[in-house]
């Protein structure tokens, strides 16, 4: 580069006086620092720009301590400030500590809403095992009198076997005599088809006469599956046949499940 | 070298530091402004703002991008312009911009007062008017070279070459 040229060009008057583009600022200062010749001239127009601005200068006096004083005063100020921001701290804490109780209140309300709701559970669970307690208590007092009454000293048991249909079939009929009723006891016995029930039938043997006595009904909803009926006929034996719903005229012999003959006194 | 330390300093903070650059470049600005508000005292006003304005930016300077004094000068300009552009130094005075500084040391007081007041007339005078113009304009002024030669009436390729010769006068009366 021919560094006359460059000076002479008048680029380092306009850079002093701040005229340029950003690139040719950083272009002149790269010259300045490769080219001390550049430098130089740089400095006597900046002298030049000095000289002439010290003309028009309005001859008060320059004291710095006033700027340092106003600058230390900046200093001080920057420390209250500080402190203002101290006060600020218990604003920003009022704020957060009522959000806080905020969410805590929000909290705390959904807290008792699930207790509220647990006790409402806890509540139908109680009544729940109350009514188990309750039922527990009545098929208990059931099965007692049950008890109590095939107990009875008028009682006759008789065993009544399975037959072809259900070898494995089994039931006890429970005869008070006097009082002219039997209890059937049925737990031997599988659950009827859909649309079928139970019949019990007190038979004479000679000749064979069948008589209904009744029938099981609600066989699979009946825990005790012993069934009160009345006998107030002279039976010498009895027997359970399956029969469409409502029961049957007459017995259906093919669907014979139980069969047993009272013996003789 | 001794200026870019001065200037390091400064720009970390160092009170000492910025002192000193104060007592270089102070009297000039306070001028510069003067060019521009043409009140002494306001002028001086300003000159202390923009002195502090400079310490407060400190950080703001970047040397690849310019002189320091260039730095200065700059904020100086703009702290004067915005100050005639104010309302309230509309009404206190109006119209300043259409004379030149020569005016101020013809019948400035304060130039007076200064010692070697006589010796920087001689330099000012001895410069001709269009320098004056071309240095005053964009120097202290801050108008580019386009606005310069438009307020000038010349060209715009001119203003370059006027202003370097210009500035080669003024550097020869300085060593007169």
């Amino acid at each position: 580069m021919n560094v006359e040229e460059y000076i002479a060009s008048g680029i380092l008057e306009l850079y002093v006086a701040g005229q340029l583009s950003e690139d040719e600022n950083l272009e002149v200062h790269g010259y300045a620092l490769k080219y001390p010749e550049i430098m130089k001239e740089i400095e006597e127009i900046e002298a030049a720009v000095l000289a002439l601005g010290k003309t028009v200068s309005p001859g008060l006096r320059h004291n710095f301590e006033i700027i340092s004083d106003i600058i230390d005063i900046q200093k001080e100020t920057k420390v209250v400030e500080l402190g203002k921001k101290d006060v600020n701290w218990s604003w920003y804490i009022g704020w957060a500590a009522s959000l806080l109780l905020a969410v805590g209140l929000v909290w705390m309300y959904t807290q008792n809403q699930d207790l509220k709701k647990q006790i409402q559970v806890t509540e139908t669970e109680k009544q729940t095992l109350e009514e188990q307690i309750t039922n527990a208590n009545t098929s208990l007092e059931k099965t007692q009198e049950l008890l109590n009454t095939i107990r009875d000293k008028n009682i006759t048991v008789i065993a009544l076997g399975g037959q072809e249909v259900s070898p494995d079939s089994y039931a006890k009929a429970y005869w008070n005599k006097q009082e002219q009723k039997v209890f059937i006891d049925a737990k031997g016995l599988p659950e009827p088809p859909n649309g079928f029930v139970y019949q019990v039938w007190s038979l004479k043997l000679d000749p064979l006469t069948p008589t209904s006595i009744g029938l099981l009904e609600d066989f699979a909803s009946d825990q005790n599956k012993v069934f009160t009926m009345n006998n107030p006929n002279e039976s010498e034996a009895f027997g359970i046949t399956l029969e469409p719903e409502g029961g049957s005229e007459s017995p259906t012999l093919e669907q014979l499940y139980a069969l047993g003959a009272i013996a003789a006194p | 070298m001794q200026l870019d330390l001065l200037v390091k300093k400064f720009q970390a903070k160092d009170v000492a530091a910025f002192e000193r650059l104060h007592a270089m470049y102070a009297e000039n600005i306070c001028g510069v402004i003067n060019t521009i508000v043409r009140n002494d005292d306001l002028a001086q006003e300003i000159c202390q703002d923009v002195f502090i304005k400079v310490w407060n930016n400190a950080e703001s300077y970047n040397p690849a991008k310019g002189r320091f004094f260039t730095w200065i000068l700059n904020i100086a300009r703009n702290a004067a312009i915005d100050e005639v552009r104010s309302k309230s130094y509309k009404n206190n005075k109006k119209n300043l911009s259409a004379d030149y500084f020569v005016g101020i040391l013809d019948h400035g007081s304060s130039a007076e007062s200064k010692v070697d007041a006589i010796g920087l007339k001689k330099l000012v005078k001895a410069l001709k008017e269009k320098c004056i113009q071309v240095i005053e304009l964009l120097y202290f002024k801050g108008y580019t070279q386009k606005e310069a030669a438009e307020e000038l009436d010349i060209p715009i390729g001119t203003i370059k070459t006027r202003n370097r010769s210009c500035i080669s006068q003024l550097r020869k009366n300085l060593k007169l």
